[in-house]
């Protein structure tokens, strides 16, 4: 996880993640403590348990913890950096991290020799650090970074380095017990951060090992691994120790640890009482929130409920992230809390760091015992994993060993009743929550561990309990899914960080925002990241080096994007007759690359380096810098996107475009009109004429309409002005389409209106009786395109679809629908179209400029992957509305029909993507036709289009020149205008891997990973493309392991920080119902998602990916900042809350069955569970700003995306609950989709395996 | 006996027949060697307003390969009740229905006045009429008004219970659905892709899709007429149609400069012929063609579409240069087939400047009984008038047309058919017995439709008929009257037999010049079809010799110099249809001058006829022309005719004028009215007919008298009979 940040993170972190540690330990210990007192340490063992799936990532997971620990400190070590990002952060954080980092250092410091464990080899320590390690990892790096990088601000990156290297947590876990110590004094900064750690890993993990471990392993090498993950922390101590870096790591620690002991106080404060608790809490599940909570944190109230227990305060954190949490939280803070109040927490920490400890003992164990290493092994395989968390609950008894209140902790957890209990705390939850239960179910799928704790308490399930007992090895496999890499930490952070200043172009090879982050750009010569990201901003200098990382090297454009108003859309430019000045030799246009010399009469082009004469009317004199002195009054010498207006010379055969054209054909057989599509479509195309696309708002646009509607037959309308009455035309000659009419089919909407509307309003009453159920698709698609042709002009095909096309025609498809197929080698047969038909057709409609967007409303199976093919190859989007009802549906369809009908759209589009020499694009995904290997042609090109571009080699690069790429969009306005969008994109070149992997975007490798992948599976069986997947992604861990993170225990799982996301998203990816679709999903649904994501944005991709789930509960109504989002984890849930989920294509509203009356009375209107209406599908419009401010974020989230999503209300324990928890996609699902951890663990494996 | 003259006139007058020879030689050689054939011209429907239609059935002869009709012909034997077929000598016994026959008391079709008689039978349920019109929309806009207007028009002419259908074409075929309300329906073809009748009446909905096993089958006429969407009633539909009329719009396709629009005239018809042949087979229907132009694209296309490809000319022909003519005759013969086994006929309505592709089309009418109207614009009077008279109607108030007619021949044992020439179709054919009977398909008729019909005389040499024998012909006539009743008319007639040898004046005598002159120009006109233009004119001159076939050898007939292809086919059409007076016009055109020294008076078709103080009125059936003298034309430009003291010369112009007008109110088609002067540009057309008795050549020779010198190189009817003089006596002719 450090790795990448592991250099600045190295001693950061080793201070840092002792502090987190530290806290997380504390956490842990809190936990622990919680185990102690039952509750919590169930808790906390949850956590440390999946965290334990961390550590088997880490590598023994078992061991690993200390291992990993180690690992993340040597990291951190490693990265040098990580004292600049202590310095960052390390003041604050890096007081209370380097405490628990200390500790966690010791720890690592053991472990990172590895030796170290082993030799700390106390085997206890090394089962709590496991588990420590990993819920430290995890959350220590989770919660801790996050609430650091909030204190911080800046922190965020160490934070996020920090979060990367699990192992710093696992550090931190052991720092924590110093931190504990600590913490008292770290109270400043860290509060929050510690708090945020402690609430996570330290908590947990720091109970049992903390005391012991830390401050062996703290001193040692531990710092390193802590640093890593603790960077922030270090940050604070890191400044100071950065330097000593490895050496600092005792000294860190400590300071670390006194900085931990700050942070944790301060976040403990908040946390505080929480930490011991909390941690406990937070690890539960609510962790990450509970940091991002913390601040929230504060308004505890609601914690202090949950948690009357007491760390009231502290907990409240805890309770934020999950109520249940707090409680046993509660109860070990309370324990805790007895110790050292505030401290208690830390000292909670600690003791979790204390359980640190016993991470060396994991090292140790790691190493010396095979049988640890099993486990972790056991862990990769997930299974393992789950048990672990039993395990956890041991361990942390020997964690809780070293210190007696761990000790005390770590038997709770052995107790695993007691980690039952511990989950109690959250069981709490989840027994106030059906979500225990749902945990309990969840558990198994997710990482066991944080499972069997639920169970435990909350419904204190006996099974997973049972099954919880046994696998008391298990438990130390546990990796609290706290201490793991957070998507919503990350994405907080990046908030936090980046989100307030605006993002200037002007700067190669800067990663820009995430795209969950709002920010304004500044264009200063390159590309807004609105129209182009890249998934790396650093690109390797020589084909060895990107083949040795095989990061892939890929930019995602979206020409047409919306920009936001305060942005201004690309200017306009025109080069007068002659056209855009380009360079002779590579053609590119004229941009800020192009080097002006002789005094500005000629200019070098950046791209290929030819020298081109300025034409006259261009020329100007060139400053004493040698920049043109009209550089800034000029969009192409100064801005990274602009338009040029083309010449009659782009235009196809040298002729002016006509006004391009909408067409609409509509399905009107007895399905159709059944479903009341016909009625809904005709009624509102009425309005929806008004509102063609146009550049102009004042002016009527230039589009034409016409209209068709067909069965197995074609009707076309005849809506000329002139007609007093519209007249239909029936072609039943559907083996050879033709247009019937060519006057009159095309008109000008303000012209034909009457006429126009007279039609649609009889279109319905015409078929009312249709007995018809057949019909055709080709000729559909071909009469569209006729007419286009007639009128030679491009366009835009609607069509309205039922049912397959069964009817004697051109197209007609069988069908095929063979579940049996799906998981054997055929089963890429059923993305492929089934008749070659299609494929022709589209490459008809490239050459005509005809776009085709393709509504389905299918009862049954269509062929989507066979009807697709001509909407994904002419730039058009598919809408799919399975089971269509007026009622339900009509919102959401009409919502797409009017966005889709106006947005933002090109006609007739070739985009073409040139490269400065040694690197070409080479590979292209999305919505378009090739019809060579550098043109993309795309019939229609809309704002929500995205092309995905691959580059490869062609040469060495030099670093001082960079990468250039300059992607030209030719295309026909929607008034008919000629002309080319130009995007420049630079970034640098590197001769470092390290610098590859600190300029990366996870988001968009992931954007591109997916497509890849989608793409694949229509050749290669899916179980190869999941596993080339997954090996492509250890590849790119494992060399930036070897050749960037600091040399570390090869148990402990280091992650580039930029990357650190990279196996959660990836996870979801090939738990994604293309790659691993459940027994219930559809053919149909799988080749449309297939094809959907082809085109997909990386904001639409991530949420996609990875859904937002928002905890409408903790919605305050007062600001306007949306509650932080919580993971998408079941165990994250709250029985008494209310959730948002958004997966970019569906809302969900999950109601909790103990969801507050108040709240239900607010947003639903009645007070009762059970009187809530499920198959509403839109909130009811009540006067009070909490259903206000709700339906506003609802409107909000929608607007966002380029589909209207439908809001569905998932009762808790509801049958709907089954499609909402799909979509938890960090627990295991029904298909058999490992959960986070599980795969986490798998990936550390495959690293591992990689690596040695 | 009166003369022949009145015994051949009054034979026409009852039976419609006209025959070549009154006397037949008895034997077969004996008739060869007569030259011209045994045979006949008849008129089935022939008007006769005397003629009141029996309510009954037939009487048959029961031998299954007679059939014959109870005539007044037949032996009977009232007492017995029998009757003796006498085309076939066998016995019947009368129905039980004749049971009160007596000498005195018979039914009407013994009595000798009734050799021609009409029964009215019931057979299945009657069937409306049906109308289909098949416009083609590539018109300039002032034809296409005057085409609206007139279609329109006709809605009110139509029966009300008559069902009437539209389809349209230009570059596409669009079939109109005239039972919708709101929203005007039409089915949409394209005009180059040929289809089979199934799939047209798949596409246009016609099948039921479960229809039973039979695979292709049509429905039946019940069911497809309730189902059928494109044939409605007039009286439910007149409104919209008039509506959809008034809205046809000019064929929307770009016509690109130098290039002919598309027509897809083809396609249109074969649709039309689908749709009525799946809807409503063996019922009386019309479709009428119109068309502004030639067939330019699809199956059928005549002429491509590339204005500097001129439409093939009797050049190009000869020069087997008309690419596309031979396809094209194909297509529209299968078609046309199909329509007469239908029993549907097809009209053309042909106006256009230049050649719109008769000559190819022509069969579509010839062989279903239609119609072909040639002209050169919608908008005159020629195509408006004619129009309106295909609806005209006699004292009965009933259309002047039948439709599916089928026409069977008997004939006594020593005759044999030969064969028929005119708008029909064989069904059977003729049998090589004696007494074999022979149908004709003739889809439609009209009261003046009259086929030339040819005999073998098979009796042999060595076995003479006894004296007194009478040869027998039995036309039977079944058709579907306009008022829908289902009729049956038929004609006997005798003729005595002669033997050649003792009674060769007798046979002369009995020689019909004028029903042989038309039966053989008929039957150059077929070959003409067939053969090359000098073979037949060859043909012609070794077998005739008589004085109008100077004429013939000089008319559109035969003659294609100075006509297109399409005003050939569209001439012999005529001719092969028309009675025989109007095929006596046609060959030999009438001439009549009007002057201040008499009453108007035929004069020779000479050009010594044409005097300057004359006005001559000339008829040649296709033209009216009337040619004002070179005096009188510059009386008319000076005005005299508005001077009182000259009102006379006002009563002398317009004399001609009415005497044309009443030929015009009579005859269809109408005729192209051509009023003209001395030295005007349309005298040509006179001038062509004449004989050219004064050409350039001896305009000084013979001078002085008067008439006008043509300018030709043709021989004069002088020059011509001085060569027939030598031939008929040399030796080797």
């Amino acid at each position: 996880m450090n790795v990448n940040q592991q250099p600045h993170m190295a001693s950061p972190y080793g201070q840092p993640q002792p502090g987190y540690q530290g806290y997380p330990q504390s956490g842990y210990g809190g936990q622990h403590v919680p185990g102690g007192y039952p509750a919590p340490y169930a808790p906390y063992n949850g956590p440390a348990s999946a965290y334990q799936p961390g550590p088997p990532q880490g590598y023994s997971p078992y061991a690993s913890f200390p291992s990993k620990a180690l690992a993340a400190n040597l990291v951190s070590d490693l990265s040098s950096s990580s004292p600049l990002d202590l310095g960052m952060r390390g003041p604050p954080t890096s007081g209370a991290p380097p405490v628990s980092a200390a500790q966690a250092y010791s720890q690592f410091g053991q472990g990172d020799i590895q030796n170290g464990p082993p030799p700390l080899g106390a085997p206890p320590q090394s089962r709590p650090p496991v588990s420590q390690p990993y819920s430290q990892g995890a959350m220590n790096l989770s919660g801790p970074q996050p609430p650091y990088n909030q204190q911080f601000g800046a922190p965020p990156t160490s934070m996020q380095q920090m979060t990367t290297q699990m192992a710093s947590m696992q550090v931190g876990s052991t720092v924590p017990s110093p931190a504990g110590p600590g913490y008292a004094p770290p109270t400043v900064s860290q509060p929050s951060v510690s708090a945020a750690y402690t609430p996570s890993a330290p908590s947990s993990f720091a109970p049992t090992s903390t005391v012991p471990t830390q401050p062996p392993s703290t001193e040692g090498t531990p710092q390193p691994y802590y640093g890593a993950p603790p960077q922030q922390p270090f940050p604070t101590a890191a400044p100071p120790f950065s330097a000593p870096g490895p050496t600092q790591p005792p000294g860190p620690p400590l300071a670390s640890q006194q900085t931990f002991p700050q942070a944790p106080p301060p976040s403990q404060p908040p946390f505080s009482s929480a930490p011991p608790q909390v941690p406990p809490a937070s690890y539960g599940g609510p962790p990450p929130p509970v940091q991002a909570s913390h601040p929230r944190a504060a308004p505890p109230t609601s914690q202090p409920a949950a948690f009357p227990g007491g760390p009231p305060p502290t907990s409240t954190p805890t309770q934020y992230t999950g109520p249940p949490m707090q409680q046993p939280p509660v109860s070990q803070p309370s324990s805790f809390h007895s110790g050292p109040p505030p401290p208690p927490t830390s000292a909670a920490g600690f003791p979790p760091q204390g359980g640190a400890p016993p991470r060396p003992p994991h090292p140790g164990i790691q190493g010396p015992p095979l049988a640890s290493q099993g486990p972790p092994m056991s862990q990769a395989n997930h299974v393992a994993p789950p048990q672990p968390g039993m395990l956890a609950g041991p361990p942390v008894p020997g964690m809780a060993g070293p210190p007696p209140q761990p000790g005390m902790q770590g038997y709770p957890p052995q107790q695993n009743g007691a980690f039952g209990q511990v989950r109690g705390p959250q069981p709490g939850y989840a027994g106030p929550y059906p979500g225990q239960q749902s945990y309990g179910a969840a558990p198994p799928a997710q990482a066991p561990a944080p499972p069997a704790p639920k169970r435990l308490d909350p419904d204190s399930i006996p099974s997973p309990q049972a099954s919880d007992i046994p696998p008391v090895q298990k438990t130390r496999h546990r990796i609290d899914p706290d201490a793991i890499p957070s998507p919503i930490q990350v994405i907080e952070d990046d908030k936090a960080n980046k989100g307030s200043e605006p993002f200037v172009t002007g700067v190669r090879g800067q990663a820009p925002p995430l795209v969950t982050t709002n920010f304004h750009v500044k264009d200063q010569g390159n590309a807004s990241p609105r129209f182009i990201r890249c998934t790396a901003y650093n690109i390797p200098c020589t084909s060895d080096m990107a083949k040795q990382s095989q990061v892939p090297l890929a930019a995602v454009i979206k020409p047409l994007a919306t920009l936001p108003p305060d942005e201004n859309s690309p200017y306009i430019v025109d080069h007068g007759e002659s056209g855009p000045i380009r360079c002779n030799r590579c053609k590119a246009y004229m941009c800020p690359y192009m080097q002006f010399i002789e005094g500005g009469r000629r200019f070098q082009c950046g791209f290929c380096s030819c020298v081109t004469e300025v034409p006259p009317h261009y020329f100007q004199h060139l400053d004493h810098t040698g920049k043109r002195v009209d550089c800034y009054d000029r969009p192409e010498l100064s801005l990274g996107s602009y338009e040029f207006l083309a010449t009659v010379d782009y235009c196809k055969n040298n002729k002016i475009p006509q006004p391009p054209a909408f067409i609409f054909l509509i399905d009107v057989s007895y399905n159709a009109v059944k479903n009341g599509m016909v009625r809904i479509v005709c009624q509102e195309l009425k309005t929806l004429l008004d509102y063609l696309p146009r550049e102009n708002p004042d002016v009527q646009s230039n589009i034409r309409v016409g209209f068709a509607t067909y069965n197995k037959v074609l009707h076309f309308y005849n809506v000329k002005a002139s007609l007093a009455q519209p007249q239909m035309m029936v072609v039943s000659d559907v083996a050879d389409m033709f247009v019937p009419l060519l006057d009159g089919f095309l008109v000008n909407v303000s012209e034909s209106r009457v006429v126009i509307e007279s039609l649609l309003d009889q279109i319905p009453d015409m078929f009312a009786d249709t007995r018809e159920t057949e019909t055709v698709f080709g000729p559909v698609i071909q009469a569209g395109l006729e007419a286009l042709k007639a009128a030679d002009c491009a366009g835009k095909l609607f069509v309205f679809h039922t049912s397959l096309p069964i009817a004697e025609a051109p197209g007609k498809l069988k069908n095929r629908e063979d579940k049996k197929l799906v998981g054997t080698d055929k089963e890429k047969s059923l993305f492929q179209p089934q008749v070659s038909f299609y494929a022709n057709l589209a490459k008809e409609c490239v050459a005509q400029g005809c776009c085709v967007d393709l509504f389905l409303f299918p009862n049954q199976y269509v062929d989507v992957a066979t009807l697709g093919v001509v909407p994904t190859s002419t730039g058009g989007s598919v809408y799919k509305y399975t089971y269509f009802q007026a009622q339900s549906d009509q919102e959401r369809f009409l919502n797409d029909l009017r966005k889709d009908i106006q947005k933002k759209v090109g006609f007739d589009a070739v985009m073409r993507v040139r490269t400065s020499t040694g690197i070409r694009a080479t590979d292209f995904f999305g919505s378009f036709y090739m019809s060579n290997t550098t043109d993309v042609e795309l019939a229609g090109l809309d704002c929500d289009k995205t092309v995905t571009v691959e580059f490869r080699h062609d040469d060495k690069l030099s670093e001082e020149t960079g990468a250039l790429m300059q992607c030209a969009v030719l295309y026909t306005s929607c008034s008919g205008q000629r002309r080319l969008r130009i995007h420049n994109m630079a970034v640098n070149c590197c001769a470092q891997l390290a610098d590859l992997y600190r300029n990366c975007e996870t988001d968009t490798i992931i954007n591109f990973f997916a497509k890849y992948a989608y793409r694949c599976v229509l050749n290669n069986p899916t179980k190869n493309v999941r596993d080339s997947l997954v090996n492509q992604c250890a590849q790119i861990l494992a060399c930036y392991r070897k050749n960037c993170a600091s040399p570390s225990s090869a148990g402990q799982l280091i992650l580039p920080e930029c990357m650190k996301l990279l196996p959660v998203y990836l996870n979801c990816v090939l738990k994604s119902d293309v790659l691993h679709p459940g027994a219930d999903v559809s053919l149909d649904d799988r080749a449309y998602l297939r094809q959907l994501v082809s085109a997909m944005d990386v904001a639409e991709s991530h949420v996609f990916f990875y859904p937002r789930l928002l905890p409408v509960h903790k919605l305050d109504v007062e600001c306007d900042t949306l509650p932080v989002a919580i993971r998408d984890s079941e165990e994250r849930l709250s029985k008494g809350g209310i959730y948002l989920l958004e997966t970019g294509l569906n809302l969900f509203l999950w109601v909790g069955a103990n969801a507050q009356q108040e709240l239900l009375q607010n947003i639903f209107g009645t007070p009762a569970f059970g009187q809530i209406d499920s198959n509403m599908t839109s909130l009811p419009i009540l006067d009070n700003p909490y259903s206000k401010r709700v339906r506003e974020i609802v409107e909000s989230f929608r607007a966002q995306r380029s589909r209207y999503m439908k809001l569905m209300v998932v009762k808790q324990e509801d049958k709907l609950e089954l499609i909402f928890k799909h979509f938890l996609v960090e627990d295991k699902n029904n298909s058999g989709g490992a959960s986070y951890v599980d795969f986490l663990c798998h990936m550390h494996k495959e690293i591992r395996q990689l690596l040695s | 006996m009166a003369t022949y003259q009145d015994f051949i006139q009054q034979n026409e007058d009852r039976d419609g027949v006209r025959c070549s020879w009154n006397l037949w030689p008895s034997s077969r050689l004996e008739a060869t060697r007569l030259v011209v054939p045994v045979s006949c011209l008849f008129t089935p429907l022939k008007e006769r307003p005397d003629l009141p239609p029996v309510q009954y059935e037939p009487v048959l002869c029961s031998r299954a390969s007679c059939k014959a009709v109870l005539n007044p012909l037949c032996q009977v034997d009232f007492r017995a009740k029998i009757w003796a077929c006498n085309f076939c000598f066998q016995r019947n016994p009368f129905p039980p229905s004749y049971a009160g026959i007596s000498e005195v008391n018979q039914p009407a079709e013994l009595m000798p006045q009734f050799s021609t008689i009409e029964y009215i039978v019931q057979r299945g349920p009657p069937t409306p009429l049906v109308f289909l019109y098949v416009v083609d929309t590539c018109l300039e806009e002032e034809d296409l008004q005057a085409l609206r207007e007139s279609l329109q028009m006709s809605l009110s002419l139509l029966p009300p219970n008559a069902l009437v259908g539209l389809i349209t074409f230009g570059r596409m075929i669009q079939v109109h659905e005239l039972s919708c309300e709101g929203i005007a329906k039409s089915y949409v073809f394209r005009g180059t892709k040929e289809l089979t009748p199934k799939q047209i009446q798949e596409m246009l909905g016609l099948m039921k899709p479960a229809a039973s096993g039979q695979q292709g089958r049509p429905l039946a006429p019940q069911d497809a007429a309730t189902s059928c969407r494109f044939l409605q009633p007039v009286h439910k539909v007149d409104m919209n149609l008039t509506d959809l009329l008034g809205e046809l719009q000019r064929d929307p396709w770009p016509v690109p400069q130098g290039k002919r629009p598309l027509r897809s005239t083809g396609i249109a018809l074969s649709i039309a012929v689908g749709l009525l042949e799946g809807t409503f087979p063996n019922t009386g229907a019309r479709v009428m063609l119109f068309m502004g132009g030639p067939p330019t694209q699809g199956p059928g296309m005549v002429v491509g579409d590339e204005l500097k490809t001129p439409i093939r000319s009797w050049h190009d022909i000869q020069k087997d240069n008309a690419r596309h003519m031979k396809k094209a005759i194909k297509y529209y013969e299968a078609l046309a087939n199909r329509a007469a086994v239908n029993g549907h006929s097809i009209d053309i309505y042909a106006f256009a400047l230049d050649q719109t592709g008769l000559l190819e089309m022509k069969c579509l009418s010839n062989l279903t009984g239609g119609h072909i109207v040639m002209g050169d614009s919608f908008n005159t009077s020629l195509f408006k008038q004619t129009f309106q008279r295909v609806f005209s109607k006699d004292y009965n108030g009933e259309f002047h047309m039948a439709f599916g007619g089928v026409l069977e021949v008997k004939t006594s044992r020593e005759l044999k058919v030969a064969g028929a020439i005119g708008p029909c179709v064989c069904t059977a054919r003729p049998e090589l017995g004696v007494g074999g009977t022979c149908q004709w398909k003739i889809c439609s008729l009209s009261p003046s439709t009259t086929l030339a019909l040819y005999f073998e005389v098979v009796n042999q040499h060595n076995s003479p008929i006894p004296q007194g024998g009478r040869g027998a012909i039995q036309f039977v006539t079944q058709y579907q009257h306009s008022n829908t009743q289902r009729r049956i008319r038929v004609t006997t007639i005798a003729r005595n037999w002669a033997d050649a040898q003792s009674q060769i004046q007798h046979i002369e005598s009995s020689f019909d010049q004028e029903a042989a002159a038309v039966l053989m120009a008929r039957l150059g006109v077929f070959r003409a079809e067939s053969e090359e233009g000098p073979d037949v004119l060859r043909w012609l001159d070794r077998q005739l010799i008589r004085l109008f076939m100077f004429h013939l050898r000089r008319s559109p007939f035969l003659q294609v110099f100075n006509n297109s292809p399409d005003e050939s086919s569209y001439y012999r059409h005529h001719f092969l249809c028309q009675d025989l007076t109007q095929s006596l016009i046609m060959i030999q055109p009438i001439l009549y001058s009007y002057s201040f020294f008499g009453p108007p008076e035929p004069v020779l078709l000479d050009s010594s006829s044409i005097l300057p103080d004359r006005i001559l009125l000339m008829d040649t059936f296709f033209q009216l022309v009337i040619y004002h003298g070179e005096t009188i034309a510059q009386w008319r430009k000076a005005g005299y005719q508005d001077m009182p003291e000259y009102e006379n010369f006002k009563q002398l112009l317009q004399a001609p004028l009415d005497d044309a007008q009443e030929i015009l109110q009579t005859r269809f088609p109408m005729p192209r009215y051509i009023d003209t002067e001395h030295g005007g540009s349309q005298a040509r057309f006179l001038l062509s007919k004449v004989n050219p008795s004064q050409t350039h050549n001896n305009l000084y020779a013979w001078g002085q008298e008067a008439g006008a010198p043509i300018l030709t190189d043709d021989v004069s009817l002088q020059v011509f009979m001085d060569h027939l003089k030598k031939l008929a006596v040399s030796s080797s002719a």
